[in-house]
């Protein structure tokens, strides 16, 4: 189906990355949103909040950021597409809820708009420190999608692309902005609602005597119902089989946590979303995401100019990692270049993936500013020797 | 595949974000460019201070931040000093000349001032001095165009302020040219 | 003679076999349930249950939230839409549940530690914006299903596995801290008092706003015990013996500690807009015609 155009505000604009974020939430459907204010992502829920009065939906600001993430668990269980929106600190506090919207299935969208961290860190400026955070934060084996914007259309276009996610895996999926990218004002093209494409969520048709609400159909995905329908679901963030009941058992841990972790990791190639350019036969591949993308992408081209053959593989989905497709690039080319704004995260990722068949070189930032684009370009000069 | 990178700085108050947001309008909007805006946060924020960065490109804007400026528009004195060791050599100065007194410019930098503050006062609200110096930064540049900064402006100031809006840009775009011309 | 020796002697072959009124209400397949024998939490979910009948709700419109801890199981055996949510957590849930579908009719029951350690902050925003949920806390004065730690509700002078010599701490009492938040309605009764229980379960059940209903229950195994104060029987004999009745008692007044008076009524029954209802006539007022009224 296509968007509900009360919520899309269909024209060209021009926005900063925050703004665009909520306005994807809006064209996706989002009518609930409980948040908790952070730099640099407050942007998001304050123009939510002036949003949604018109649009038809709520938005409360919560006493921190513990309840605004189960405040939005709630309102799945309402019925409606939702969304929370934070930054590090409170990423950290969102973490027990993040495993508690994984192992109900609750579709559920959370932005992120990374700071330099840890701790109070550096609030007003980027970082790419929490991409293992959204990954292993919370305790025990789980899956989720993150997705990588690097411009505020991309803001835009992605968080559209996470709720329809969210709503066709029943999982967790996260949108990794930075503070660049959450600040950074550009063009943003806002499509006619009749363009967008909405994935509805999966209600479930059965009555309520047959109906077992953590029942997979075919593809390891439950069909879903809400409060009040007289399904009289149980939901628990316990152990539990297909009716919802606890469960506790060695083998019921197995059969669920297996089957959660298998919708993501059984469809990784899928999921995949990787823009490559001049990948095939290049020299080096340089393997980045998100801001510093956009960094790489001068140096890339100040190395093509030097007369190196040098691809670009950027990762809009970050997880599920890719592994398929990096190592088939890695036989393409004799060296990866990672740049990150972090100390060394997603390159262990693309280390096992190439699993050593070529060298990969690491551009480390400790976070507060994006990387010089010499720095860059220095390594892929390093990598091609 | 022409790129300029702009930095517009001044006290909290002037309005240096806004002239930002029209440049950026104007560009990726009305001239079917692209441009790229950066809001100062951070230590560089601190007391007053207030700055953007504009990208004006033809490609898509890669790296976003304009570290050597080719344009400079400072409406404070503090914003000059701060930022006139970053602009290019051969790079353009744009500033309001009575906040401004631009000393030990550095050689190869032309320099270019307008009584903003002045002109806005005339127009009967000071507050426009920041839309008299977006006029000027089109008047002496031509990097954005006349009709796209003139569209961008009225789609970003409030309902009933158009005209004095216009009014300020105007007389900054015009000082601007006869700046030129004379040159 | 005990009871059940008293049974074996009567003649019930000519009476009709009843159920109890309680099983529909009940996952029955869930049952037998983990609490102790002599534990207070399944006499008040009886009452609970009760009271569902009796206010004829709509049960496909009631949705029940609970935390964690051995009341956080409440949830579980209720034949209802249920929610078992985290440690201390279930009235932010309530939250977003009520507000994405304000149809519902939303009831936390959890436990002391639950509602007023780790969740304490929660209970006092939910009740500040009075969000219309009703919120039930079985105190037992420990946290039982981690072993008999000390809470927030614990008086002074019991001993607990983490106050081994003897709590030093200041309880809270919860009726005195859901007053000061705001709270619509405020009402305390132990498990002793079941008819009074069951018609104050009724009343909130009725009422809009952020209602909020202490049960004192014995919890045998952990408190009990420990504190050499019997079974769970002596318990209730002793909610018998304490406790007063004193409806629209001061909340600054009814704090509850080792021995002494047990104050029980209704304290405080109030009306305010509730958060949906402000929210909305707010935005009516100050937007007009672009407002779409929210209920849903």
């Amino acid at each position: 189906m296509t968007a509900d155009p009360k919520g899309v505000l269909t024209g060209i604009h021009f926005l900063d990355g925050d703004h665009a974020a909520c306005e994807g939430a809006l064209a996706a459907g989002c009518r609930f949103v409980s948040g908790y204010p952070i730099t640099p992502s407050t942007e998001v829920v304050e123009r939510f909040a002036q949003r949604i009065p018109m649009v038809g939906g709520v938005f409360i600001q919560m006493e921190d950021e513990l309840a605004a993430s189960i405040t939005m668990l709630g309102a799945v269980w309402g019925g409606k597409k939702v969304m929370t929106v934070t930054s590090g600190p409170g990423l950290s506090l969102m973490m027990e809820h993040l495993g508690l919207a994984y192992i109900t299935e609750a579709p559920c969208v959370f932005i992120d708009v990374q700071r330099g961290g840890p701790s109070t860190g550096l609030p007003t400026l980027p970082a790419q420190a929490d991409m293992m955070q959204v990954k292993w934060g919370s305790h025990g084996d789980y899956e989720i999608i993150a997705l990588c914007p690097n411009s505020p259309q991309e803001c835009f276009d992605l968080t559209i692309k996470a709720f329809n996610l969210s709503e066709q895996w029943r999982v967790p999926v996260f949108l990794m902005m930075d503070e660049v990218v959450g600040h950074m004002t550009e063009r943003v093209v806002i499509p006619e609602a009749s363009e967008i494409e909405i994935t509805e969520r999966r209600w479930t048709k059965k009555a309520p005597g047959d109906y077992r609400p953590f029942e997979a159909c075919a593809d390891g995905v439950p069909a879903m119902t809400k409060a009040g329908e007289g399904h009289r679901i149980h939901v628990t963030g316990l152990t539990h089989d297909e009716r919802g009941w606890p469960a506790l058992t060695p083998k019921s841990q197995d059969k669920l946590i297996r089957r959660l972790t298998n919708k993501i990791r059984d469809n990784a190639d899928a999921l995949t979303d990787i823009r490559e350019e001049e990948c095939e036969g290049a020299d080096v591949i340089v393997v980045s995401y998100g801001i510093t993308s956009r960094v790489a992408s001068s140096a890339v081209l100040q190395a093509r100019a030097q007369g190196l053959k040098v691809g670009h593989a950027r990762l809009v989905v970050a997880w599920p990692f890719p592994t398929t497709r990096i190592a088939y690039l890695a036989t393409q080319c004799r060296a990866m270049v990672v740049p990150e704004l972090n100390l060394g995260q997603m390159v262990h990722e693309v280390s096992r993936a190439v699993a050593g068949s070529v060298p990969v070189l690491l551009v480390d930032h400790a976070g507060g500013t994006v990387h010089e684009p010499q720095v860059i370009l220095d390594r892929i000069l390093e990598a091609a020797r | 595949m022409v790129s300029t990178g702009i930095r517009i700085g001044g006290l909290g108050g002037q309005g240096v974000i806004l002239s930002g947001i029209i440049l950026g309008k104007a560009a990726s909007i009305f001239d079917g460019r692209n441009a790229t805006l950066i809001q100062a946060f951070g230590p560089e924020a601190r007391g007053s201070a207030c700055s953007a960065q504009v990208t004006i490109a033809d490609d898509p804007v890669a790296y976003p931040y304009v570290q050597n400026p080719d344009v400079l528009v400072v409406m404070s004195a503090d914003a000059y000093t701060q930022f006139i060791p970053t602009l290019k050599p051969e790079g353009l100065l744009l500033y309001e000349e009575e906040l401004v007194t631009p000393k030990d410019l550095p050689p190869g930098v032309k320099a270019y001032g307008i009584p903003a503050t002045r002109i806005a006062e005339e127009l009967g609200r000071r507050l426009v001095l920041n839309i008299v110096m977006v006029g000027f930064f089109a008047g002496v540049t031509g990097v954005v165009s006349l009709v796209a900064a003139e569209k961008a402006l009225l789609s970003s100031v409030p309902k009933g302020t158009e005209s004095l809006n216009l009014n300020a840009f105007r007389r900054g775009y015009e000082h601007g040219r006869s700046l030129v011309a004379a040159a | 003679m005990s009871e059940s020796t008293l049974n074996d002697d009567l003649d019930l072959s000519g009476l009709p076999l009843v159920d109890n009124p309680v099983m529909p209400y009940l996952r029955q397949e869930r049952i037998p349930h983990i609490w102790c024998p002599g534990c207070g939490i399944g006499t008040t979910v009886n009452c609970f249950t009760r009271a569902l009948e009796e206010a004829a709700k709509d049960l496909d419109k009631v949705a029940i939230v609970s935390g964690i801890g051995c009341t956080g199981r409440v949830a579980g055996y209720l034949n209802l839409d249920s929610f078992h949510t985290t440690h201390g957590r279930a009235i932010p849930f309530a939250t977003g549940l009520k507000l994405a579908n304000p149809d519902l009719s939303v009831v936390v029951y959890s436990g002391d530690g639950d509602l007023f350690a780790i969740g304490g902050n929660h209970f006092m925003h939910a009740a500040r914006r009075n969000m219309d949920i009703l919120v039930v806390c079985v105190n037992n004065f420990t946290y039982g299903m981690t072993g008999g730690q000390v809470a927030p509700t614990t008086p002074i002078g019991a001993t607990q596995t983490t106050m081994p010599f003897g709590n030093f701490e200041n309880p809270a009492s919860l009726p005195f801290l859901a007053d000061a938040a705001g709270a619509t309605f405020v009402a305390r009764w132990t498990v002793f008092h079941v008819r009074q229980l069951t018609r104050c379960f009724k009343e909130a059940l009725g009422k809009k706003g952020f209602r909020f209903i202490e049960i004192m229950a014995p919890c045998p195994t952990l408190f009990l015990r420990r504190n050499r104060l019997g079974d769970g029987v002596d318990m209730v004999r002793q909610y018998k013996e304490r406790s007063v009745l004193r409806n629209g008692a001061d909340t600054k007044e009814v704090a509850v500690g080792m021995e002494g008076d047990i104050v029980v009524g209704t304290f405080v029954d109030r009306e305010r807009p509730t958060w949906l209802d402000a929210m909305n006539s707010h935005f009516s007022s100050v937007l007009g015609d672009r407002y779409r009224t929210y209920g849903g």
